[in-house]
Order: C-alpha cells, then sequence, then structure tokens
C-alpha cells in the first residue's frame, strides 16, 4: 500500500485528555497523541486495560471532547464539527448496546434513520443478509447469542457506509469461531477499502489485520508496520538446524559483516543479522565449507505478542528508571 | 424532526412492548376515572337535599363556588369532585416518571447510549424525543380518563348543575392546559435526573418528587386554605409555564454527552 499518495483519514497532533475528579488526582487517560491514519489502512491501537484506547476512540468519534490538542477526522476537526464526523464514521462500542426487546432490523432501522440513510429499508436488508442474520432479523436482540448481537453492531456501524470505521475490541468475549467471522468480516471490510482504526486485545488479530500498529499506554509508545516493530524490537534472526556443531565453524560467519549476534541453541545456529538476503548464502556457504551438514534453515519469526510485551517492559522499566 | 419522530418511536416500541408499564399507564387513570364516578353516584344516592349545607361540611370560600342555584346536594358533589381535579392532574405527571426516568440511565446501564450519542442526533433533538415520547402517552391518557369521565357522569344521574361544573373553565383549563405543562415538567425533570445518577429506581423516586406541589394544593384545598378556581388555575398555568421554560433550559444546558458518558461508573 503506498501512503504517501493518499489523504489522511485521522491527523491528531498532540492530542491529550486528563479527566478531572472532585476530591481526587486528576487522571491523565490519553497525553500528547500524535498519529495520522491514512485512507484504506487498517490501523491497530494495542495497549493494556485503562491505557486510555476507548478515550481515544471517544474523542475521534466526537463523543467526548480533548483537554488539549487537535484532531482531524475525515476532514472535520474535532470540536468544531462534531456532527460532521459523528456522521461520517461509524463506531463499534466495546459493548454492543442494543435494544434488547426490540428485533435485530427495528434496531438497524432505528439507525439507519438518525443516520439520514435513504434507503433505509434496502441498507437494513443488506448488512442482515451480509452477516448472516436474515433468518433471525425479526427475533428480539435479547435472544441472540453474544456473536449475533456483536455482527449486528457491526451491521449498525455500517449503515451509512462510512469510509472510516472505529472498532473497539471487536472479538472480545467473543468464542473462537464467532472471532473468526468477526475477524473475516472486518478483512472484507478491508478489501473494500475502508480506513478501520481498531482496538484490541487480541495480537494475533492485529498481527494478521492490521497494516501498521500503535502500541499505546496514555501515551503513544511506538507505531510501525508489525514487521518494522519486529525489526526493531529483535533485529531479523535465522535459525540454521545443523547435524552437529563445532565452535570451530563459527569464527568466519562471525567476520561477516552485517551478523549481530550468534548464539549456539542445542544443535542451531541462531544468527541475528541485518540483512537475511545477503548473509544467509554466505553463511551456508562458509558453513559448508567448514564442513557442516546444513539440514534446514528458517527464519525465527517473533509474534507481535513477543513485541507488544517487550514493548510494555522497556516502558515499565524507563519508568522506573526515571 | 425527523430524529425526533424516531427517537419518539424508539421510545414507545420499547415501552410498549413492557406489559407491566403498559399495566401501569392504564391502570391507574382508570382509577381516577371510576373513583369520583362512584364517589359522585353515592354522594346522589345517599344524602337528602342537604340545603342547610354550611362551613361545617364544606370550607366557607368553597360556598362561593357552588354559587346560587345550587342545591345543598350538587354543592358538597362540586366540593368533592374538585379534589378528584388534582387527581386528574397527577396523571400527566406521574404516568410519564416511570417512561422519562427510564430513558437515560436505562440506555446507560445497557450500553446502549454510546452508540446513541454516537450518530449525528443533537442533544436538543434527544431530549426532545425522549420527553415527547414520555409525555404524549401522559397526556393522552389524562384526556381519555377526564372524557370517560365526562361520559360516565351523565349515566350515573349527575345533575346538570354539577355537570356544568366540571365542564367549565376550571376544569377545561386544567385538563386542557395545566395537565400537559405538568407532564413536560415532570417528564424533563425525569431525563434530567436520569441523566445524572446510575440507578433507574434512584431516577424514578426522585423523579416522584414532582407531584408534592400537586398533593400540597390538593390538602391545602381539602383544608380550606385555597380554592381552586379560574383565577387560581390561571396563576398555576402561568408559574407551570415558567417551570416548564427552566426545565427545558435546565435540561438541555446541563446534558452532557462528555460526563454522561464518562462518570457513572
Amino acid at each position: 500500500m503506498c501512503l504517501d499518495l493518499i489523504q489522511e483519514m485521522i491527523e491528531t497532533k498532540d492530542l491529550t485528555k486528563i479527566f478531572t475528579i472532585k476530591k481526587a488526582a486528576d487522571i491523565p487517560a490519553v497525553v500528547g497523541l500524535t498519529l495520522s491514519v491514512a485512507e484504506g489502512e487498517v490501523f491497530g491501537f494495542l495497549g493494556p486495560n485503562g491505557a486510555g484506547k476507548t478515550t481515544t476512540v471517544r474523542m475521534l468519534t466526537s463523543l467526548i471532547g480533548p483537554t488539549s490538542g487537535t484532531a482531524r477526522v475525515n476532514g472535520f476537526t474535532v470540536g468544531e464539527a462534531d456532527q460532521d464526523i459523528r456522521r461520517s464514521v461509524g463506531i463499534l462500542t466495546e459493548s454492543p448496546g442494543m435494544y434488547e426487546r426490540l428485533s435485530a432490523s427495528k434496531n438497524l432501522d432505528i439507525y439507519a434513520h438518525l443516520y439520514d440513510v435513504a434507503d433505509v429499508d434496502g441498507q437494513v436488508d443488506k448488512y442482515l443478509r451480509m452477516l448472516g442474520l436474515w433468518s433471525r432479523r425479526d427475533d428480539p436482540v435479547g435472544s441472540f447469542s453474544k456473536g449475533m448481537r456483536q455482527k449486528l453492531a457491526i451491521a449498525r456501524a455500517l449503515l451509512h457506509e462510512p469510509q472510516l470505521l472505529f472498532l473497539d475490541e471487536p472479538t472480545s468475549g467473543l468464542d473462537p469461531e464467532a472471532a473468526r467471522l468477526v475477524r473475516s468480516f472486518i478483512q472484507e471490510l478491508r478489501d473494500q477499502g475502508r480506513t478501520i482504526f481498531m482496538c484490541t486485545h487480541n495480537l494475533n488479530e492485529a498481527d494478521r489485520l492490521c497494516d501498521r500498529i500503535g502500541i499505546f499506554k496514555s501515551r503513544l509508545i511506538e507505531v510501525d508496520t508489525p514487521e518494522n516493530l519486529r525489526k526493531k524490537l529483535f533485529g531479523r534472526k535465522v535459525v540454521f538446524h545443523l547435524r552437529e556443531v563445532h565452535p570451530g565453524w563459527l569464527d568466519p560467519i562471525r567476520e561477516l559483516e552485517g551478523v549481530l549476534d550468534l548464539q549456539i541453541v542445542d544443535k542451531k545456529l541462531v544468527i541475528a543479522m541485518d540483512n537475511p538476503d545477503i548473509l544467509n548464502p554466505q553463511i551456508i556457504r562458509a558453513l559448508v565449507q567448514s564442513g557442516a551438514d546444513i539440514l534446514f534453515v528458517g527464519e525465527l519469526r517473533h509474534s507481535l505478542e513477543d513485541i507488544y510485551l517487550q514493548t510494555m517492559r522497556d516502558t515499565a522499566e524507563e519508568e522506573v528508571a526515571g | 424532526m425527523k430524529h425526533i419522530i424516531t427517537i419518539i418511536k424508539k421510545e414507545w416500541a420499547e415501552v410498549f412492548k413492557n406489559r407491566m408499564v403498559l399495566f401501569m399507564i392504564s391502570f391507574m387513570p382508570l382509577i381516577f376515572t371510576i373513583l369520583p364516578l362512584v364517589m359522585l353516584y353515592f354522594t346522589s344516592q345517599g344524602m337528602g337535599d342537604m340545603s342547610d349545607i354550611s362551613t361545617a361540611d364544606v370550607p366557607v370560600q368553597f360556598l362561593e363556588v357552588c354559587g346560587e342555584g345550587i342545591t345543598g346536594t350538587e354543592c358538597m358533589q362540586i366540593y368533592v369532585v374538585n379534589q378528584f381535579l388534582l387527581m386528574f392532574m397527577l396523571i400527566p405527571v406521574i404516568i410519564p416518571v416511570t417512561i422519562a426516568s427510564y430513558s437515560i440511565v436505562g440506555e446507560k446501564t445497557t450500553h446502549s447510549l454510546e452508540p446513541l450519542l454516537a450518530t449525528p442526533i443533537t442533544t436538543f433533538e434527544l431530549l426532545a424525543g425522549k420527553s415527547l415520547a414520555a409525555a404524549l402517552p401522559a397526556i393522552i391518557m389524562g384526556w381519555f380518563a377526564f372524557g370517560l369521565f365526562l361520559l360516565g357522569l351523565p349515566i350515573i344521574g349527575t345533575s346538570a348543575a354539577v355537570i356544568d361544573y366540571i365542564t367549565g373553565l376550571t376544569w377545561l383549563l386544567a385538563i386542557l392546559v395545566a395537565g400537559p405543562l405538568m407532564a413536560i415538567a415532570s417528564v424533563n425533570l425525569a431525563i434530567f435526573v436520569s441523566s445524572r445518577v446510575n440507578d433507574p429506581r434512584v431516577a424514578e423516586q426522585i423523579s416522584a418528587l414532582f407531584i408534592l406541589p400537586i398533593l400540597g394544593l390538593l390538602f391545602a384545598q381539602l383544608a380550606g386554605v385555597i380554592v381552586i378556581n379560574v383565577m387560581v388555575m390561571l396563576s398555576f398555568i402561568g408559574s407551570m409555564i415558567l417551570v416548564d421554560i427552566g426545565m427545558i433550559y435546565l435540561g438541555t444546558t446541563i446534558f452532557q454527552r462528555e460526563n454522561i458518558l464518562t462518570r457513572w461508573k
């Protein structure tokens, strides 16, 4: 995806939200958030509970105002064009918040009217069918499973065809099958070119769906593509599985330019390097010349969970240090 | 206007699916209709001419209301039925409290408030929709109950003089003007309270305090401190208009989306 050529759907500068509570210390929920999300991008917003993710979404959807800083969403400025922002974005809140006594179609019908949708019936039918709720359209939402409610809430967020969607924990509390259905639907939305700002705890989900990840705990700690975050935090590591390992084989490898670190783990060489495309053939040649039998070679891929946990650990250490 | 109508339809669709609420909405007006009819029937049957009716029977101020050409029985009936005028005025106050006090806090507890506030609806549209959804059934039920009461009067043999009094300006102002104004005030108070508390029961209890002024009028009349006549009713209507304006202003200015979303847990 070429991010340079397309417009920013979300732009924040020093966005800050501090909650003032009587007879208690102020709570800085979001501090100095500067961020941009491009059109068509899926942006994952990761952080622990209470990190301020929902507060950020609420500010960006004009539900609450920032204490300081600025934000532009879909071309509109938060605090100046709140109605326009609310009209132009879709939001999946953390709790589906449906009217339990009313049917699925009635729930959607209400929101279609509130979003001034031109073809109310058409849009309601379209999303009920698309999310597999058509056969239950006349049933009260109170009788729905959590997964069905979540799908209905997604349908509600899409009724007015917003190009920018905020999804707050879209698969939270869902069983694996329901979560998979929701994820595949988010994938569809991504394929349609919609911009998605997604708060999630599910790191695998973020890894699979997001173009970029922001790791957040009241302030933005890291933001990049999952791949760049891996590189930044762990570098790239390649594992060479050998039949035997002799310490004498390692010296020529250590001398190669670009090899950052080398470790022996059982009968494996774990080599951290800058550019495996260039170095792997050289290392293989060196090992073969030394008489090593190479069984296979693979890149050690750190999960997003590793990245997230490492970032959080680093942040905690920084906070303690200073 | 489209958003207001949507909110009204939404509220009614939810409320009228709850049979208990429906029962409460229809039960009280029926009781308040039947009770005065029963009282009137028995006062006309059980009492004699009562031409010697005096301040020992009704407050002295009330004798002026009866006027000339009205028998003692009729005067006593007018005195009795005048207490029920306040009951009819209570209908549009009590009925909407159940609906209105739940309107915001109920949405908070079911987490439906946030997606609702995330739509392009304005605060005025939201509050107007919620207020009208609660007030209209109450006003209509109040008028309906009064209509039933009027239909019942000739059936139980009420004299023309008493019917003339009940269909007079004092009663019409009370039912057609004061009642709806009180409904608007009580609904706005209930919605205001509902947006400030976290428990629907607390909202209902606090909002129910609005019946106290009516009870005050009732006891004042029973004690002979005041007699509800056209002047009293016009003064009351004037005061209610001011209260309504104040309540609507208070409701829309104090309703802060941010506080409601972030300070309720």
